[in-house]
């Protein structure tokens, strides 16, 4: 299992990385929350998938899952949630100021 | 701490209160509040005299950095008291003087005299500093207060100029000055100047010896303003002059020739020591005497003269330093009388100099002008300014019965005794040091002549001036005439210097030509008989008529000798080409794109990972012990990797929008299949207000374009991306390949119910045993919100229409985000309630079962969602009439105060507790503070997300 969720993060990344580098400001966002996904689902193979039950102690079992790694996603989760909300308005923010979503074209010149 | 420690750091905490003082004051000068400080110190100072007379040596240790070496150490012998004494007395006729010089109501005094306090002080410790490092420290504190005053009047362009260029030279050769430092540390292995002293004999012939002098020398010749370093000096002079008589004459060019001094004991003996120091001195000596002839400006001339005297004071410490070779004989001592003349002539130029300057500023506010050209004839209207001046520059000349008199006879003395040494080529070159030195007096002898006369002697043209001339205020005329009467008293008594400080300092200075417990026996006398010094004065002043006879006539003394290439242009030119070269490179790669810095930093991480695990054998595939895939995972593996490979191609933005979340949601499943339960409720009520979200955003967003891009564009890009995957697939791999290390994760297993009374483990982890992270988490996101919410309300579109009306009211009614779905309608009022009620059950349980502040405060924006995407955004207002950025502002607070709660029980920050008690209707149960915390959390994610929500959904 552990080797289709590499390939699969492998993928994940790659589509991310395609779309965070491309012209469009909505494909930059859709990018950066793929690459979200992503580094979630590394943090989870990181600590070996199904190893133990939930950990929920209450559940008395003899092995729990890494609990880490889901307290780390969790933080991460929802500051992701504010940072793509963040990311969103900016962009439609721009495009209604400057009436372009095309990063070469947004791009800084000298002292601007 | 001991008193040395504060004789140092008293102008550091006066300039404290300076500014306080300065606004609290509306009429007294805030100088006067300034002047007791170095009069108390200077007396305080004096009062050590007879001890360190008698050898004996104070020191005062604070530890600061132990464990590199590096202690704050007050040492005070011979050589750092005369330095503390000149600091502290010329500081206080300076700050005299200052207060009838700068006006109150006019200048930024404040600033001045905190600058000036600055100054001071790091002065005091480059001088009374035993540890380097320390040295180090307050002698750049000094280039900078060097700076902040040149730039006191800093809208001139010219003082501008002057401040970066006087800050570039000097922090250069501190910088190198460190770099010696270093290496001193690294031969001998301590910071501490007496151990080194001690340990001198064991280093002279290791290999950095050299290195490490060259860059101590760098540092002491670019402060000294030694040729070619000196060029900063004369645009110093655009400082206020009271800073030129302290700073740049008296006090801190002199810091270079303290450093020389104080390193001689390490360094003096080796020939390249001797030759660096006497030739570039007395290089500098006869340039600067020349470059003063033709300065039509008196403060000019004055800099050039400076530059001139510390090139002289230089060369016989260079000189001096021959002594060192003959170490035990008495020849040693014929030799020291170099370094005796040094010390004599550098207490001597402080106070010729210092009056001259003084006089100049005298001048300059008297008239309005510093040209000798308009200048003339001031003679009768300021007689007690001529008389200061003419003893000044009397004094300057070498003329008796003056102070500068004396030391100038010692100095020839001591360029006739060097003929006499036969090691280093000296038999040959010997010869060229009386001749320099005679020709640069002749110069000396000049300029003071010309300075002296063509300003208060010859013609009055007093119609050149802005104002007419008359005498200055008595506080003004008061530190030039008692530093006057100095270079009489210490002409006619100069031996009231010998014993006290001379002495002391020579044994500082030449510490191995003493026996233990014995003292250097100086006494100057007046008259040596018919000598060839005197021979050599008569002749100065011979030829000094004569030249000035000849002056207005000879084109070689009154012009500009080089005029295609000079010193100041190759700085204007190295500076402007290298400002040039580096906008050129920064223009190579900042390119403005962030695509372009997006790719530099893949790159890196590429690059940097691939090797890591290439180089660390962290790479490594072990199939064997992993878990086996079933159907339900093969599904949804394939969903999601479809879905994800599907989303650059979407040519809708809705259906880009949509396959994102499909991922989301197989995310989701995920977690819910890897037994990660309060994951997956999270990812779930996320996912569906992002999705929520990003439907608000659509409408503002342009249509998706295909991208039309070169098909380079396109191939650069991919490539980069798969190497990102692929990196990232092989981490993945290698990391559930195996542990290298032990996780800390059984920690949190067997602990969570012992130590935090909590089941749900990740729940516990983030309110308790890491709840810092969360309280800083929950700061960012309120951050964030505020962010969106600034960006839609406070933008510059945001504040009103053409015709003056409010936008956002006509927003907000106009378009509503209120949905006409009778089916909705119906059903969300059921359903808000049992959202509602079941995310308040998540939030209690959270500490035991799954949920939690994160997941119940997501659950209750969602009901809120619901409401207001059903019944628009008017109903949402009247049914929860709360500000939702107030309730962010609360979850906040209260998290931080159930932080700061456990300073009562002298726990530190977010330190827990958790009880059980039995509690009417509830049974019983278990209280814990972390609940409270995990409150605050509640509120902050839904005071963000509503916030979020709304201000989007309000948006035109």
């Amino acid at each position: 299992m552990e080797l289709y969720m590499s390939l699969a993060i492998g993928v994940i990344f790659t589509v991310g990385v395609y779309l965070i580098l491309s012209k469009s400001l909505l494909r930059i966002i859709l990018g950066t929350s793929l690459l979200t996904h992503g580094v979630h689902l590394l943090l989870l193979t990181m600590s070996r998938l199904k190893t133990g039950a939930a950990p929920l102690l209450g559940q008395k079992a003899d092995a729990y899952v890494d609990p880490l790694p889901q307290a780390l996603i969790l933080t991460s989760i929802v500051i992701s949630f504010g940072v793509t909300s963040f990311f969103f308005v900016l962009a439609y923010k721009a495009y209604q100021r400057l009436g372009t979503d095309d990063m070469e074209r947004l791009r800084g010149k000298d002292d601007e | 701490m001991s008193l040395l420690h504060i004789v140092i750091l008293l102008p550091f905490i006066l300039a404290v209160f300076v500014p306080v003082l300065h606004k609290w004051s509306k009429r007294l000068h805030t100088g006067w509040f300034v002047l007791p400080a170095p009069a108390a110190l200077f007396v305080y100072l004096l009062g050590w005299l007879p001890n360190v007379q008698e050898g004996e040596r104070m020191t005062a240790s604070l530890p600061w950095i132990p464990s590199l070496g590096i202690d704050f150490t007050v040492y005070v012998d011979g050589l750092g008291l005369l330095f503390a004494l000149l600091i502290t007395g010329i500081g206080t006729l300076v700050v005299l003087y200052s207060i009838f010089y700068l006006d109150k109501g006019k200048e930024a005094i404040g600033h001045f005299y905190v600058y000036l306090l600055l100054f001071m002080g790091a002065m005091l410790g480059v001088t009374l500093s035993d540890n380097v490092i320390v040295l180090y420290g307050f002698w750049e504190i000094t280039s900078i207060s060097s700076f902040l005053l040149i730039a006191f009047w800093h809208h001139r362009e010219k003082s501008r100029y002057g401040a970066l260029k006087s800050m570039l030279i000097t922090v250069l050769g501190g910088l190198a000055m460190l770099g010696g430092f270093a290496l001193v540390y690294v031969m001998a292995g301590t910071f501490s100047i007496r151990e080194l002293v001690g340990s001198a004999a064991d280093i002279a012939e290791h290999d950095l010896f050299i290195p490490a002098m060259l860059l101590i020398l760098l540092g002491a010749f670019t402060k000294s303003a030694q040729f070619p370093f000196h060029i900063w000096l004369p645009d110093a002079m655009e400082a206020p002059t009271p800073v030129s008589a302290y700073l740049h004459s008296a006090t801190m060019v002199k810091a270079g020739l303290y450093l020389v001094a104080r390193f001689s004991p390490v360094f003096a003996g080796e020939p390249a020591w001797f030759w660096l120091i006497a030739a570039s001195g007395i290089a500098t000596l006869l340039y600067g005497s020349y470059r003063a002839l033709k300065q039509t400006d008196l403060k000019a001339m004055l800099a050039f003269s400076t530059v001139s005297q510390l090139g002289l004071i230089m060369s016989l410490l260079g000189l001096g330093s021959a002594a060192a070779v003959y170490t035990g004989t008495s020849e040693s001592l014929f030799y020291a009388k170099a370094t005796l003349a040094g010390i004599f002539h550098l207490m001597n130029h402080a106070v010729f100099k210092g009056a001259l300057f003084m006089v100049v500023g005298i001048v300059d506010y008297e008239t309005g002008t510093r040209d000798i050209r308009r200048l003339g004839g001031l003679m009768s209207v300021m007689p007690v300014t001529f008389s200061a001046a003419l003893i000044g520059a009397l004094s300057m000349a070498g003329l008796p019965p003056f102070n500068g008199f004396l030391s100038k006879e010692m100095f020839f003395t001591a360029v006739l005794n060097i003929r006499e040494l036969d090691v280093w080529n000296m038999a040959f070159w010997g010869a060229f040091f009386p001749v320099i030195a005679w020709i640069a007096s002749v110069f000396t002898f000049l300029y003071s002549m010309l300075l002296l006369f063509k300003t208060f002697a010859g013609k009055k043209q007093f119609e050149k001036l802005a104002k007419k001339p008359h005498e200055a205020p008595l506080g003004m005329l008061l530190p030039p005439v008692v530093l006057a009467s100095l270079a009489v008293v210490f002409g006619l008594f100069p031996n009231l210097l010998s014993y006290s400080l001379i002495e002391p300092a020579m044994a500082a200075i030449h510490p191995a030509m003493l026996d233990a417990g014995a003292k250097f026996h100086v006494s100057i006398s007046f008259w040596h008989g018919w000598t060839a010094e005197i021979y050599m004065t008569i002749g100065v002043v011979a030829a000094g008529i004569l030249l000035y006879k000849l002056y207005p006539r000879l084109s070689l003394l009154n012009r500009p000798l080089f005029t295609r290439f000079s010193l100041n242009k190759t700085y204007d030119g190295g500076i402007g080409r290298l400002d040039g070269s580096a906008k050129w490179l920064t223009d190579r790669y900042m390119t403005g794109s962030v695509r372009h810095y997006l790719i530099y930093i893949l790159f890196f991480l590429i690059v940097s990972v691939a090797m890591t695990m290439a180089g660390s054998g962290g790479m490594r595939v072990d199939l064997s012990d992993f878990a086996p895939m079933s159907l339900y995972e093969a599904v949804i593996i394939f969903a999601l990797v479809a879905s994800v490979i599907a989303v650059p191609f979407a040519r809708s933005r809705m259906m880009a929008i949509i396959l994102t979340g499909t991922a989301g949601y197989m995310v989701t499943l995920f977690f819910v299949i890897f037994r990660a339960p309060d994951l997956a409720l999270t990812q779930m009520i996320v996912e569906t207000v992002s999705v929520t979200l990003f439907l608000l955003c659509f409408y503002h967003l342009p249509k998706l374009k295909k991208e039309l891009a070169r098909l380079r564009f396109k191939l650069s890009n991919f490539l980069i991306a798969l190497g990102v995957g692929a990196v990232m697939t092989a981490v993945a791999l290698s990391a559930s390949s195996g542990r290298s290390f032990e996780s800390i994760s059984g920690y949190f297993l067997e602990n969570s119910y012992k130590l935090a009374g909590g089941k749900n483990v990740v729940n516990v982890i983030l309110v308790d045993f890491r709840g810092f992270d969360t309280m800083l988490e929950i700061v960012v996101l309120g951050i964030a919100s505020l962010g969106i919410y600034a960006l839609i309300k406070l933008g510059p579109d945001a504040v009103g229409t053409a015709d003056g009306r409010p936008a956002q009211v006509l927003a907000a009614d106009g378009r509503d985000i209120r949905s006409n779905d009778v089916i909705l309608k119906t059903i969300s009022k059921a359903v808000i309630f049992v959202i509602l009620t079941f995310s308040l059950y998540l939030f209690f349980s959270g500490h035991h079962e799954p949920g939690g502040g994160f997941i119940g405060g997501l659950m209750t924006a969602a009901a809120f969602v619901l409401l207001t995407m059903a019944f628009g955004m008017k109903a949402m207002r009247d049914i929860v009439p709360v500000d939702f950025r107030k309730v962010t502002a609360a979850g906040i607070i209260a998290a931080l105060l159930t932080g700061m709660g456990s300073f009562f029980f002298g726990e530190p920050f977010l330190s827990h507790a958790f009880g059980y008690f039995d509690l009417p209707l509830l049974g019983h149960v278990e209280l814990a503070t972390a609940m409270l915390f995990d409150l605050g959390v509640y509120l902050t994610v839904v005071g963000i997300t509503m916030t979020i929500i709304l201000a989007i959904g309000r948006d035109k």
